[in-house]
C-alpha cells in the first residue's frame, strides 16, 4: 500500500534513462513488438500448408516486377545506360530493404481504419507503446516472400556484376539494405501518422511506399531531374539504393552531388526515423476516439 | 489520500465537430460532451454512472483512462494525470468497453490472456491464480481455445472482463458491460463484479442503461445529462430529487366521478377503479383517511415509484429545462 502511494506521488522521470524515459520506452516497445509478433507467428504456423502457399504467392507476385525487366532486356541491351546486372543490383537492394520494412511494419497502413472506427482506444489502455502494438499487429511472415525474391535478384547481381570490389564497396551492400529498410520504415510510420489526420490516406501512403520501391528499381537516369530532386531532398528515397548503389557501380548520380553522399544513408535513415517518431507522436495527440 | 482515489475537478471535454455543408464548405460546431464535472471516488467504492444517450458517460471514462485529454479542469487517478502518463497508469487500471473488445479478434481467447500476462508483466503465480478464478467464475473453460471472433456477445463480454482483471487492477471501468446480455449472463456478470468489489476491494465505476445493474451493485449512483452532473448520492435518494410520485390505487363500490383529494390527482379511471398520483414526499395515511371518509371504499393499495420511472422523469425534465434555457 505504502509502495503504491509513493509511486503515485513520484513525478515521471524527466531523465531519458529513467523508468519512463525515451530509452526505456524504446526498449519496452521492442519487447512488446517481439511478444505480439511472436504470437502472430505462432498462430500462422498452426496452418503450415497455408503459410507455405501464401508465402510462395507473395514470392511469385513480387517477382513479376523483375520478370518485366527481364522481358525488356530480351529486346534491348541496356536501360537508361545500365546493363542488366547493374539494374539487378539496384532492384535487389531496394527490394530487400523494402521487403524487410514491409515485413516488420507493413500492416501499419491499416491504421486509418482503427482511427476512424475508434478501435485504437483499446490499444491506448495497454501499458506498452501504441506504435509497437500497431506495427506488430497481424505480423505476416508470408511477406518473407518479397524479401526472398529480392535476395535472389541481389545474389544474381553480385554474381554477374563486373565491378572491382573493394572492402568499402562490399560493406556498402549490407549497409544499403539496413539503412534502406530503416528509411522505408520511417516512411511507413510517417504515413501512418498522417492517417490520424486523414483517415483515408492509406492510398497516399501506398503511393509513397509501393510506388517508391517501384521507382527505385529503375536507374535514376530514366527519370526527370525534378523527380530526382524530390526523392533526394524531400522524401530521401534516393539514399536507399541509388546514391550508394551508383557509388558501388562507379557511376555518377544525375544530380551534381559530392561523392560523400554515398555514405550518408545511415545518417539519413536515423534522421528519417527521428522525424517519423515526432510525426507519430503529433498524430497520436490528435486522436479523439469516436462517440460510443 | 485514499478517499480521493479518483478525482475530477471541473473537467470539461469539448469536441470540435466539422460538418461538410457544401463543396469545400465546412461548418464548425462545438460539442460540450462533458461540461464542468467534479466528483471524487474513494478506493473500494462501486459507483454507477448513468445518463441518457449522448450524456457524456463514455467520454468521461475515456478521459479517466487517458484515451482522451480533457479540454479543461484537473483530473487525477491514483495521483496520476491519465492523459500525460497513460502508459504508467495502464498497469493499474482495467477497462471493459461493452461496445468493442480489447481481445485479439483473430486469435483464440487463451492467446490474448497469454499476451496480457507478458505485456503487463504479471508474476506467473498471480497470473495462474487470477486466470483460474476468472475462468471458474465466468465459466470460460470451454471457450479458451475458441477464436474471439467466433464467441457470442455474452461470451466475449465475459472474456473481456477476465482480460481486464488478470493484472489485479486497482480500479475497473466498465462501459455498458451488460449490453446485449441475456438474463442469466447478466446475473453472472453482476455476481462476479460484486465479489470482485467486496473480496478484492477493487474500485469499480460502471455505466449502464440497465438500472437493475445499479440497483443490485451500486450504493452510489451519479446521473449525468448533457455533460453535467445532475445527481450524486445513494440510489434511494433519487426519489426525492426526482420529484417522483407515488400512486394510490383505489377500488370503489361503484363507478363514481373522479375523486377529489388534493394534493392527489386522478390520473386514470377504469370502472370503479381509480388511480391517484401524489408527491412521494407526502404521507399516504391522511390522504387514505380522507378518501375513506368521503367515498365507499372496497380496497386500496399504494405503489412506490419505480426507479426506472424516476430516472425517465429526471431525463425528461432535464430535456425540458434545457429547451427553455
Ligand atoms: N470522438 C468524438 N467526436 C465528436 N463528438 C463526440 C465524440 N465522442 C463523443 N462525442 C459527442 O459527445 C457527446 C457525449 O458522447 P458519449 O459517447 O460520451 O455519450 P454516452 O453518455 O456514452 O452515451 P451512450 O449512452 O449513448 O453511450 C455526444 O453528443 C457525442 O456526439
Ligand atoms: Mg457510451
Amino acid at each position: 500500500m505504502a509502495d503504491l502511494d509513493e509511486r503515485a506521488v513520484a513525478r515521471p522521470a524527466e531523465d531519458p534513462f529513467g523508468e519512463y524515459g525515451v530509452y526505456s520506452r524504446v526498449r519496452d516497445g521492442l519487447r512488446a513488438y517481439r511478444m505480439i509478433a511472436a504470437m502472430w507467428i505462432r498462430s500462422t504456423m498452426a496452418y503450415r500448408a497455408s503459410f507455405a502457399m501464401t508465402t510462395f504467392g507473395n514470392f511469385a507476385a513480387t517477382s513479376f516486377d523483375f520478370v518485366a525487366i527481364l522481358l525488356m532486356f530480351s529486346q534491348v541491351d541496356e536501360l537508361g545506360g545500365y546493363a542488366l546486372p547493374e539494374i539487378a543490383l539496384l532492384y535487389g537492394t531496394s527490394a530487400v530493404a523494402f521487403g524487410l520494412a514491409d515485413l516488420l511494419i507493413g500492416s501499419m497502413d491499416r491504421l486509418g481504419h482503427r482511427v476512424r472506427d475508434g478501435t485504437l482506444d483499446t490499444l491506448l489502455v495497454r501499458p506498452v507503446p501504441v506504435l509497437a502494438q500497431v506495427a506488430a499487429d497481424k505480423f505476416a511472415l508470408r511477406r518473407l516472400g518479397r524479401v526472398t525474391q529480392g535476395l535472389f535478384v541481389l545474389g544474381y547481381a553480385l554474381a554477374t556484376l563486373d565491378v572491382a570490389w573493394t572492402p568499402v564497396k562490399v560493406l556498402m551492400i549490407p549497409l544499403m539494405v539496413a539503412s534502406g529498410g530503416l528509411i522505408f520504415c520511417a516512411v511507413f510510420v510517417g504515413g501512418a501518422a498522417f492517417q490520424f489526420v486523414a483517415q483515408d490516406a492509406s492510398e497516399v501512403q501506398n503511393a509513397f511506399t509501393y510506388g517508391g520501391v517501384t521507382l527505385l528499381q529503375y536507374p535514376p537516369s530514366v527519370f526527370a531531374k525534378d523527380l530526382l530532386r524530390g526523392v533526394t531532398f524531400l522524401l530521401p528515397l534516393a539514399f536507399v539504393n541509388w546514391l550508394p548503389g551508383l557509388y558501388v557501380l562507379g557511376r555518377p548520380y544525375p544530380l551534381d552531388l559530392p561523392t560523400w553522399v554515398a555514405f550518408a544513408p545511415p545518417l539519413v535513415a536515423v534522421a528519417c526515423c527521428a522525424l517519423a517518431g515526432v510525426a507519430w507522436r503529433a498524430g497520436l495527440r490528435t486522436y479523439r476516439s469516436t462517440g460510443s | 489520500m485514499n478517499d480521493r482515489f479518483i478525482e475530477l475537478d471541473r473537467i470539461e471535454k469539448v469536441f470540435d465537430v466539422r460538418k461538410k455543408t457544401g463543396f469545400l464548405r465546412r461548418e464548425r460546431r462545438e460539442v460540450r460532451a462533458v461540461d464542468s464535472i467534479s466528483f471524487t471516488v474513494a478506493r473500494g467504492e462501486m459507483v454507477g454512472y448513468i445518463g441518457p444517450n449522448g450524456a457524456g458517460k463514455s467520454t468521461t471514462i475515456k478521459m479517466l483512462t487517458g484515451i482522451l485529454t480533457p479540454s479543461g479542469g484537473r483530473l487525477r487517478v491514483a495521483g496520476i494525470d491519465p492523459s500525460r502518463e497513460r502508459t504508467r497508469l495502464a498497469r493499474r487500471i482495467g477497462v471493459v468497453f461493452g461496445q468493442r473488445t480489447t481481445l485479439w479478434w483473430d486469435l483464440p481467447l487463451i492467446d490474448s490472456y497469454r499476451l496480457m500476462h507478458r505485456m503487463y508483466r504479471i508474476p506467473d503465480a498471480r497470473y495462474r491464480e487470477n486466470l483460474g478464478r476468472c475462468v471458474e467464475l465466468l465459466e470460460l473453460g470451454a471457450l479458451l481455445d475458441v477464436p474471439v471472433r467466433q464467441l457470442s456477445l455474452g461470451q466475449r463480454m465475459r472474456g473481456d472482463i477476465a482480460a481486464a482483471l488478470l493484472h489485479d487492477p486497482e480500479v475497473l471501468y466498465l462501459d455498458e458491460p451488460t449490453i446485449g446480455l441475456d438474463v442469466i449472463s447478466k446475473a453472472k456478470v453482476r455476481e462476479f463484479l460484486k465479489d470482485l468489489n467486496t473480496e478484492q476491494g477493487t474500485t469499480v465505476l460502471l455505466t449502464t442503461h440497465d438500472l437493475q445493474d445499479i440497483e443490485q451493485l451500486c450504493r452510489r449512483v451519479m446521473v449525468i445529462d448533457h455533460g453535467r452532473l445532475m445527481y450524486d448520492g445513494p440510489l434511494t435518494g433519487l426519489h426525492e430529487v426526482g420529484e417522483s410520485e407515488r400512486t394510490l390505487v383505489v377500488d370503489l363500490e361503484r363507478e363514481l366521478p373522479p375523486i377529489e383529494a388534493a394534493p392527489a390527482r386522478v390520473v386514470r379511471v377504469e370502472g370503479p377503479r381509480q388511480w391517484l398520483a401524489f408527491p412521494a414526499s407526502e404521507s399516504a395515511a391522511p390522504l387514505v383517511a380522507r378518501i375513506a371518509s368521503a367515498y365507499p371504499l372496497v380496497d386500496l393499495s399504494v405503489r412506490e415509484p419505480d426507479i426506472e420511472a424516476v430516472i425517465a422523469q429526471m431525463y425528461a425534465q432535464q430535456a425540458v429545462s434545457n429547451a427553455v434555457s
